[in-house]
């Protein structure tokens, strides 16, 4: 019942930003995600996407032509601008500055990992406490968990693909095992939430 | 350890008061993180924190290699010091003396990347190099000019990946689990304790790099920054940043040429 009340709640409450990590096999529901995201989306959208520094990929330029909103790499201390999704790049971790601008930091990975989808997290719930919406996608290491429970005790929204929906489950379970997850959605509710999500102001 | 921003301003005052050291340029987000990474290393709570910078002198030492990001590889980045072989070494050859500032160098990583490519192309003896960090710790490790062997193995193979034709080991003895970087490189380098913030210029140099330290410093000092290191560059000079630093358009003009958009790689114009 108290997770009913908070979601209605929630429902009610606007979306300051939504935070998407994302690593094995969770590229693809990424991409149809953002893909169904609404050209005029309220808000910035923050993806953590786990990379090897070493190896340049066109992950960014590829969903651009595909998209309603912008796709980009994020810049260190950019505004964060509605409809525009921000990649963090290889080799670095995203943070949100207090004045809602991004930055870049080249220190320790998390979990072997930069950029880490926790220390993203963390940041983002720092700065936009329960207006936060974060999304943990499949992937097959801890990273995200700790960052999805930041987002979760600052008062925000916390979903995680649904672990048998997902390529590789480890992410999402291990959010889930920390009781950090408000809702489990499969892939096609997914896309659906991000059709709506101008719906949830 | 959970702090709140305004646990930052509060340590940001206390350190300016206590030990003259002026922090209000650097990004909050990461100073966040760094602090709450301190209080879990050093299993302490806020307010316990505050009494060890106040009370105990050693402990800000310690306290200030942890607020600062020295992580660093030599020849991170390998098309980046591709892009300074091809396009700026040459250019170098062409003055009498060269004098190169690695500033942020931490353990030296950076400092002696560029000794090795000046050394390849037969310019070392006319070059001097300063390495300088706010970290007096981290200058004495590079001073040593002793790398990890497990670390120089990754080193290697970015080398490799610069397409130099050569190989790493040809500029150090390994010793047990260490490798020493050999005098011939070491001779003409100084590290030494500088303070981007408030020591601002002090020579004319033909290079200066400094890569993925501006990241940690909010937009006012940044530009602060870049000004000093115009300030300090020879007409002609190169200004290498990191891969995800530039200087803004309005700040180049008139000032700086782009040689590298990718490599963030300027040289000043007037």
């Amino acid at each position: 019942m108290l997770e009913l009340a908070s979601h209605i709640v929630n429902k009610r409450r606007s979306i300051g930003v939504l935070v998407v990590g994302c690593s094995a096999g969770g590229v693809g529901v990424l991409a149809k995600m953002l893909k169904a995201m609404p050209v005029n989306l309220a808000f910035g959208v923050l993806v953590v996407v786990h990379r090897n520094a070493k190896y340049e990929t066109h992950l960014e330029e590829n969903l651009a032509t595909n998209c309603r909103i912008a796709i980009k790499v994020a810049e260190d201390k950019e505004r964060i601008r509605p409809a525009t999704a921000y990649f963090a790049p290889a080799g670095y971790h995203l943070l949100v500055e207090p004045d809602r601008s991004l930055s870049l930091d080249a220190s320790e990975p998390v979990h072997f990992c930069i950029p880490s989808i926790d220390v993203t997290m963390q940041s983002t719930a720092d700065v936009y406490g329960p207006s936060t919406v974060a999304v943990l996608l499949s992937g097959a290491n801890q990273d995200g968990a700790a960052g999805m429970l930041s987002v979760y005790r600052a008062g925000g929204w916390c979903i995680a693909q649904h672990p048998r929906d997902a390529e590789v489950e480890t992410m999402p379970a291990a959010a889930i095992a920390l009781g950090a997850v408000h809702q489990t959605l499969p892939i096609s509710e997914l896309i659906t939430f991000s059709q709506q999500l101008n719906n949830h102001i | 350890m959970t702090i709140s921003f305004g646990n930052v301003e509060e340590l940001i005052a206390l350190i300016d008061h206590v030990h003259g050291f002026d922090m209000s340029g650097y990004a909050r987000a990461s100073l966040k993180r760094r602090i709450s990474r301190i209080l879990a290393i050093y299993d302490l709570d806020f307010t316990a924190l505050k009494d060890n910078l106040v009370n105990s002198p050693d402990f800000f030492n310690q306290f200030l290699i942890e607020m600062t990001v020295t992580v660093t590889e030599m020849f991170r980045d390998p098309a980046y010091y591709k892009a300074v072989r091809e396009e700026i070494i040459p250019y170098l050859a062409t003055f009498p003396h060269i004098k190169a500032w690695s500033a942020g160098c931490a353990t030296g990583e950076e400092a002696y990347s560029i000794a090795i490519l000046l050394h390849k192309a037969g310019l070392y003896d006319r070059t001097f190099i300063y390495g300088t960090d706010i970290n007096t710790a981290v200058i004495e490790r590079a001073k040593q000019g002793i790398i990890e062997l497990k670390k120089m193995k990754i080193y290697s193979d970015n080398y490799l990946h610069t397409g130099s034709g050569d190989s790493l080991s040809e500029y150090y003895t390994a010793k047990y689990d260490a490798a020493v970087i050999h005098h011939e490189l070491r001779k003409n380098i100084l590290f030494a304790t500088h303070n981007l913030v408030s020591d601002g210029v002090f020579n004319e140099f033909q290079l200066i790099t400094c890569r993925n330290v501006l990241i940690y410093f909010n937009q006012a000092l940044q530009r602060q920054v870049i000004d000093a290191f115009h300030a300090s560059l020879a007409l002609f000079g190169f200004l290498c940043l990191g891969a995800k630093e530039t200087i803004s358009p309005e700040r180049v003009k008139n000032k700086f040429r782009i040689i590298s958009k990718t490599h963030n790689i300027y040289q000043k114009i007037a």
